[in-house]
């Protein structure tokens, strides 16, 4: 069976190119269905905002069908598909499914989003028996990957920094409560990243209190007026500040008067404002810990060239699985021959003993049989042996030749 | 001595072996999760059975209560301490408290064998209370190794955060919250542990005066109980961690000193 991946990515696709050839999962397992009926193959359809790709598998490669149904998806845009496009072959397309569900070919290395699109283009793909095997070795390469090496827990981004931050102080962010000060696109952008991870946003505060209003609304919170947040201070347990104020929004004094009531609850404050919201002072208070954009912004770049060091020992592990992939995908072309050869074995000892059953007892024939019976097992051992070795190196194809040529295999198959 | 319990004998060996690699792979666990951490896990592990393997020899072996003596006392000290924290320790998340812990168990051990508490000698001391006295006793105080351990790592993780360091997320550590907690807890489950020893003691042995050993237990469990009332009234966080680790050196100092030296 030959692997064909044909694909356009956000490495040399401009985002008109990829939106025009983007599919949802249902029309990603119409399509896989179409395929795979055409091809009288299997064919999975991988789609998301940064890629689309098709694998195909059939006896021979199908590049010519996979890329004509991008180019069909890509109507008027068809030109540009073609300087986008890229096709991969084999061992080549299974390391690429690798990378890609490993987080390693995406915007962000390490990103967690791919797998599981991974994995629902493969439930919703027309998958046999080659393609089962290959997602699936993908999917538990991607696992591998975030569990052995750290490239999917560093944020990579100042609010998924904050957010990062909140989980090291208190962990499960669920039930904890979020004070946003601002209603602006940083709080918003911020307090999201908090609520995804469990965090209930119970307040926004604002200087005027009908944006904070609109945000309060989206985001199931309910709104302060700004100067009426010494209530919640002592109730939040992170603080996101973000207003546009030119003065501090939060003195060392107001935090401290709030932690008397905290009964020494941890507080996080993420000020994402310049200049800046809240005191620096608040940070030398006991139980308070203030992070302002700077600080954010360094443990983002730590946290970035963590990834890329990281990322260099996930490339280690998924040429590993890449290798174990390309030795199974080997030995299904030794084992037609190894059957062959064992057919054939079988076939002269029957043949012999049919010949020799006339002459012989009952007991004698069982005794000849079990005897034969494992000197066939016995000779034709390490011959499997060493041509499934074979299969998995370079030269197997040529192994299995010289045993067909030796044995006569392809005139047995003939006549048979 | 038969050679069958001379071997048993040696188990220590692996053991030690084990944990002394663990206590070095949690060290390269610093630099981010993978296989480090994973050896560590299996090195904690593998020693933990030896240590079993090592204990149930000994009470195969030994007429009586076979870790009545200080050292032996430190060498099921140390199981209880490996075994409790086997329970947290083998999940990622917590994986680096072994960073506190497996050093503190290597060399505890290493003293336990270099005193003769694991080999296989008879031992004068027998009876089911005093088997239940040191029992409870040492579990109390392994619970409260652990807390010791979390105190530890809360304390220096919350130093990293509170001067920004670029590389605090860089690292896999509990939750401070968590930390805090789980030390608060295992804390009262270890007074818990310790006041029923204590009864058990008082309640079948003959005793002379009140000794030293005894002033410092009580001195122990009264900073301990001191640190949870005062943890309800808000005391959490690092001076609740520096109260336990002040506890803690009561514990590691103050009391193999007046309670074995004699």
């Amino acid at each position: 069976m030959k692997l064909t991946l044909a694909g356009v990515s956000h490495h040399n696709a401009p985002i008109e190119l990829r939106e025009r050839v983007a599919l949802d999962l249902d029309a990603c397992r119409a399509l896989a269905q179409r395929l795979a009926q055409r091809l009288e193959g299997e064919a999975v359809v991988l789609s998301t905002c940064n890629r689309t790709e098709l694998y195909l598998v059939r006896e021979e490669h199908a590049d010519d069908e996979a890329v004509d149904a991008l180019v069909q998806l890509a109507g008027d845009r068809a030109d540009d598909l073609a300087a986008a496009l890229y096709r991969l072959r084999d061992e080549a397309a299974a390391l690429h499914l690798f990378r890609v569900a490993a987080g390693l070919d995406s915007l962000v290395p390490g990103e967690g989003e791919i797998l599981g699109q991974v994995r629902a283009a493969f439930e919703a793909g027309s998958a046999g028996p080659f393609l089962d095997r290959l997602f699936r070795q993908a999917l538990h390469t991607g696992k591998r990957v975030r569990m052995e090496t750290a490239i999917g827990e560093s944020p990579a981004s100042v609010p998924s920094a904050a957010a990062a931050l909140a989980q090291q102080v208190f962990g499960d962010l669920t039930g904890h409560r979020v004070l946003l000060l601002g209603a602006g696109k940083i709080s918003e952008s911020a307090a999201r990243n908090l609520r995804s991870r469990g965090a209930e946003i119970a307040v926004v505060a604002n200087r005027t209190l009908a944006h904070g209003e609109d945000l309060a609304r989206k985001l199931g919170a309910s709104a302060l007026a700004l100067d009426a947040v010494a209530t919640e201070l002592e109730r939040a347990d992170v603080v996101v500040s973000a207003t546009s104020a030119s003065e501090l929004v939060l003195s060392r004094e107001s935090v401290a008067a709030a932690l008397r009531a905290r009964k020494g609850r941890p507080l996080l404050l993420l000020d994402l404002a310049v200049p800046r919201d809240l005191d620096p002072a608040i940070n030398d208070l006991d139980g308070c810990f203030l992070y302002d954009v700077d600080d954010l912004e360094a443990v983002v770049t730590e946290t970035l060239s963590g990834r890329r060091g990281e990322a260099a020992r996930a490339e280690q592990l998924v040429a590993g699985e890449a290798d174990r992939f390309r030795e199974w995908q080997a030995s299904l072309d030794i084992v037609p021959t190894i059957a062959s050869l064992r057919a054939l074995a079988e076939e002269i000892r029957d043949r012999e003993l049919l010949k020799a059953g006339g002459r012989l007892s009952e007991r004698e024939r069982k005794h000849i049989e079990s005897v034969t019976s494992q000197i066939v097992a016995k000779l034709l051992h390490l011959p499997t042996i060493r041509l499934k070795e074979a299969a998995a190196a370079a030269d197997g194809v040529v192994y299995a030749d010289v045993v067909k040529h030796l044995f006569g295999l392809e005139e047995e198959e003939r006549r048979r | 001595m038969r050679s069958g319990e001379r071997m048993a004998e040696l188990l220590v060996v692996p053991a030690l072996l084990a944990y002394g690699e663990a206590a070095f792979a949690y060290a390269g666990e610093l630099r981010g999760p993978g296989l480090a951490g994973r050896l560590a896990t299996w090195g904690v592990r593998l020693g933990w059975l030896a240590q079993t393997a090592l204990l149930v020899g000994q009470a195969a072996s030994v007429e009586g209560f076979p870790w009545g003596t200080w050292a032996g006392s430190l060498n099921l000290f140390v199981w209880l301490v490996v075994g409790a924290y086997l329970i947290w320790g083998c999940t990622p998340r917590y994986r680096l408290l072994g960073l506190t812990v497996m050093p503190i168990a290597v060399a505890l051990l290493a003293l336990a064998w270099a005193g003769g508490g694991t080999g296989l000698d008879e031992n004068e001391l027998s009876g089911a209370a005093l088997a239940a006295h040191v029992a409870l006793m040492l579990a109390g105080f392994a619970g409260l190794t652990l807390a010791a351990g979390m105190a530890a790592l809360y304390v220096w993780q919350e130093r990293r955060l509170k001067r920004h360091e670029r590389r605090v997320l860089r690292v896999r550590v509990p939750p401070l919250d968590a930390l805090d907690r789980l030390a608060a807890r295992a804390i009262v489950g270890s007074i818990i542990l310790l006041a029923l020893g204590i009864g058990v003691g008082a309640a079948s042995f003959e005793r002379g005066d009140f000794d030293a050993a005894m002033a410092v237990t009580f001195l122990i469990l009264a900073n301990y109980c001191a640190l949870l009332v005062l943890r309800h009234e808000g005391w959490r966080g690092r001076r609740a961690a520096l109260l336990n680790l002040t506890g803690f050196a009561l514990v590691a100092i103050v009391l193999p000193l007046t309670h074995f030296a004699g």
